[in-house]
C-alpha cells in the first residue's frame, strides 16, 4: 500500500503541451478516477506514473519514493491496459502468475495467489485456456487477475472497460468495485465515461487540455462543479446552460426572478435536467418542447426556453437547447408549451468568459 | 447474397487455387518425370502422365558424379551462414524499425531495399578481387557472406512487419510485471515472433540454396551445388539434368513442409 503524489508534472511533445504542470495526490487505499475527454492527457499521466513515458518536468512519488529514473518493474505497481495486453502465448494460469514469477516468488505463494485472484474474478474454469479461446470480457478479467495477483502497492487502470459491450461493462464495473474494495489497493483509474468514474471512484479528477479542472468526491463534483467544463462533462444528459443578463442583482427567467451572484453583469446559469420540475405559469418559466422521448423511468424533453412578455420583446434569455427529465406519465406533444421550475438549491452559476463557478447567492 | 452468387464466388476462388497449385506443381512434376522416367520419358512426345520406364538410375547416376556430395556440403555451409547472418543482423534491425522512431527510418528502409538494386553482375568483378585479397575467395564462407547480403532486405523487412504486428502493450505489460527490456523481449516478444522468424530464416536459407550467379563467380573448385551443376550438367544428357534439378528442389520443398505448421500458426496469431 502506498500513496501516489504527483508534483507539477509536465509533458511536452515537440511544440504541443500534453500535460501542463499537473499535481494530484492519491491517498493510500484510495480509488481516484482520472476523467476527461480523449486527448486531455489522462492516459499520458498514467503512463508517466507507470514509467512507460518520461515526464519533461515535475516528479512522481509512490509511497514517498521519488520515481524519477526508476524503471517500471521497480515501481511496485500493476497495470490493466485498455486492450487487455494478455500474453497470447501463455495459458491463463501463466498469465496470472507472470508477475509473481518475475519477482521470484516460491511455487506455493504463486499457486495461492493465482487461486485467489482467479477466484475473485470468477475465471477458475479458464485456467488452462489460451487467451485466443476467451471472449473480450474474459480476457479483461484475466488482465485484472494478473494485476491483482502481484498484490501491488499501486494499481493503474487505463480505460479497462471501454472495449466491452454495455451490459458486460455494467457487470464488470460492479465486480471491479467489489474486488478493488476488498484488495484496498491505491488505484488510479483512467476513463472517459463519467458514469464509470462516478460509480467506482472515491474521488474524481476531471482533466481538460492537460490540466486538472477539479478534484472532489463524486457527489461533490456533481453538485458543485468548479468550472462550466466540469459541469457539462459530468451528468447524462449534460447540464443545461443559459447565458443571462443580470439586472438589479437578479436574472429573469419567465416570471421567475433568481438572485444572481454579486458583481456580475452577465452570468451563465446551469441547471441539471433532473432538477427541473413541472410548474405553473405563476411559479415557473415557459418551455417549448420539441422532442419527447419516453424512456420508461422518465420522459426526456428537448426544447427551448419560450420567450414571453417583456423578455420576448427585448430578446433576453437567449438560450440553446434545454434538456429536461420529467415524470414518465408526462408526455407533452411536440411543439407544446409547458412551465418548469428549477430546484432552487441546485442552481449553478458560472462566469461567461472564464467558465469558473461563481459563489451562489446565499 | 443469392445462392448463385455464392457458387459463382466459390467457383472463382477454387479456380484461383487450382491455377496457383498448377503454377507451382506442374513444373515440379515435369522435372520429377524427367528425373525418374529416364531417357525414354524425356524424349517422348506427347509427355506420358506416368514415366515410360520407372527407374532411379538417373538419380543414382547423378549422385555418383564426382564432387556432387562435396558441393551439397558447401551449399549447406553457405546457406547456413547466410541464414545465421540474415537473422542475427536482420531481426534486430527489423525490431528497431518496428519499435523506435529515429531520424532516417524511412531512408533506412529504402536503403535496405536498395542493396537489391545493384546487379550482382556489376559487383562480381570488384567483389571477386576483394574476396581474393581477404582470402575469402573460393570458399563457402565467402559465398555465404554474399548471399546474406541478398537475403538481408527480406530478413529486415519481414521481421519488421512481424514485430510491428505484436502489440506494444504486450511489451509494456511485461516491463510493468517485472521484466527488464531484454527480459521482456525474450519472454514475450521473441516467443510470439519465433514462428515468423523461423520462416524468415528458412527463406534466407532457400535464397542461398537457389542462388547460382554469385556462387559461380566467387568459387572455382569449392563450388556450391547450383554452381557445380551449372558447369557439370551442361555436358550431361537431358535426363541427368532433370535428376540434378529434382535433387535441387527437394530440400526447399521439404523445408517448407517442415515449417508449414509454424507458418500457419504465425498467420493464426496475426489474424487474432
Amino acid at each position: 500500500m502506498a500513496a501516489i503524489v504527483i508534483e507539477q508534472v509536465g509533458m511536452r511533445f515537440g511544440g504541443t503541451v500534453a500535460l501542463d504542470g499537473v499535481s494530484l495526490t492519491v491517498a493510500d487505499g484510495e480509488l481516484v478516477a482520472l476523467l476527461g475527454p480523449s486527448g486531455c492527457g489522462k492516459t499520458t499521466l498514467l503512463r508517466i506514473i507507470a514509467g512507460l513515458q518520461t515526464e519533461t518536468s515535475g516528479r512522481v512519488l509512490i509511497g514517498g519514493r521519488d520515481m524519477t529514473g526508476v524503471p517500471p518493474r521497480r515501481r511496485g505497481l500493476a497495470m490493466v491496459f485498455q486492450n487487455y495486453a494478455v500474453f497470447p502465448h501463455m495459458k491463463v494460469r501463466d498469465n496470472v502468475a507472470f508477475g509473481l514469477r518475475m519477482t521470484g516468488a516460491d511455487a506455493g505463494r504463486i499457486a495461492r495467489q493465482v487461486a485467489r485472484a482467479t477466484a475473485l474474478l470468477h475465471i477458475e474454469p479458464l485456467l488452462d485456456r489460451y487467451p485466443a479461446q476467451l471472449s473480450g470480457g474474459q480476457r479483461q478479467r484475466v488482465a485484472v487477475a494478473r494485476a491483482l495477483a502481484v498484490e501491488p502497492a499501486v494499481m493503474l487502470m487505463d480505460e479497462p472497460l471501454s472495449n466491452l459491450d454495455a451490459l458486460l461493462r455494467l457487470e464488470m464495473r460492479a465486480d471491479l468495485k467489489t474486488v478493488l474494495q476488498e484488495a484496498g489497493t491505491t488505484t488510479l483509474y483512467v476513463t472517459h465515461d463519467q458514469t464509470e468514474a462516478m460509480g467506482l471512484a472515491d474521488r474524481i479528477a476531471v482533466m481538460a487540455q492537460g490540466r486538472i479542472e477539479q478534484v472532489a468526491s463524486p457527489s461533490d463534483i456533481y453538485r458543485w462543479p468548479a468550472t462550466r467544463f466540469v459541469a457539462g462533462f459530468l451528468g447524462s444528459p449534460p447540464m443545461n446552460f443559459l447565458a443571462l443578463p443580470v439586472t438589479e442583482g437578479a436574472v429573469a427567467l419567465g416570471s421567475l426572478r433568481l438572485s444572481a451572484p454579486a458583481g456580475a453583469a452577465r452570468v451563465v446559469l446551469g441547471m441539471r435536467p433532473e432538477d427541473l420540475a413541472p410548474a405553473t405559469e405563476r411559479d415557473g418559466f415557459a418551455f417549448k418542447a420539441q422532442v419527447t422521448e419516453p424512456l420508461g423511468s422518465h420522459t426526456l424533453l428537448t426544447g427551448q426556453v419560450a420567450l414571453t412578455g417583456q423578455a420576448a420583446l427585448t430578446g433576453q434569455a437567449a438560450g440553446g437547447l434545454l434538456r429536461v427529465m420529467v415524470p414518465p406519465d408526462l408526455r407533452p406533444a411536440p411543439g407544446s408549451v409547458l412551465f418548469l421550475r428549477p430546484h432552487m438549491d441546485r442552481l449553478s452559476w458560472f462566469d461567461p468568459a472564464s467558465g469558473a463557478a461563481l459563489e451562489s447567492p446565499a | 447474397m443469392t445462392l448463385r452468387h455464392m457458387t459463382l464466388r466459390r467457383g472463382v476462388f477454387l479456380a484461383g487455387v487450382a491455377t496457383l497449385c498448377a503454377w507451382v506443381l506442374v513444373p515440379i512434376y515435369l522435372i520429377m518425370l524427367g528425373a525418374i522416367g529416364g531417357e525414354a520419358t524425356v524424349n517422348a512426345w506427347p509427355k506420358p502422365f506416368w514415366p515410360v520406364t520407372w527407374s532411379l538410375a538417373a538419380l543414382r547416376q547423378f549422385m555418383n558424379i564426382a564432387g556432387v556430395w562435396m558441393s551439397v556440403l558447401y551449399s549447406v555451409e553457405a546457406a547456413s551462414l547466410c541464414m545465421l547472418i540474415a537473422i542475427a543482423l536482420g531481426a534486430p534491425a527489423g525490431y528497431a524499425l518496428a519499435r523506435y522512431r529515429f531520424r532516417g527510418a524511412t531512408g533506412f528502409r529504402l536503403f535496405v531495399l536498395l542493396t537489391r538494386a545493384f546487379p550482382v553482375a556489376i559487383l562480381a568483378l570488384p567483389l571477386a578481387v576483394s574476396f581474393i585479397r581477404l582470402g575469402l575467395y573460393d570458399s563457402p564462407i565467402g559465398v555465404g557472406l554474399m548471399h546474406s547480403v541478398l537475403a538481408m532486405p527480406f530478413a529486415v523487412l519481414i521481421s519488421a512487419s512481424l514485430f510491428q504486428a505484436i502489440p506494444r502493450e504486450l511489451e509494456e505489460a511485461a516491463w510493468i510485471f517485472g521484466c527488464s527490456g531484454p527480459g521482456a523481449f525474450f519472454r514475450v516478444v521473441l516467443p510470439l515472433a519465433l514462428p515468423g522468424i523461423t520462416a524468415t530464416a528458412i527463406f534466407a536459407f532457400v535464397i542461398s540454396w537457389n542462388e547460382v550467379f554469385a556462387a559461380s563467380v566467387l568459387t572455382v573448385r569449392h563450388r556450391t551445388l547450383t554452381a557445380y551443376l551449372l558447369t557439370v550438367l551442361s555436358e550431361s544428357p537431358l535426363h541427368t539434368q532433370f535428376a540434378g534439378g529434382f535433387i535441387l528442389i527437394v530440400p526447399s520443398v521439404l523445408f517448407i513442409l517442415l515449417v508449414r505448421r509454424q507458418l500457419f500458426s504465425m498467420w493464426g496469431i496475426a489474424s487474432r
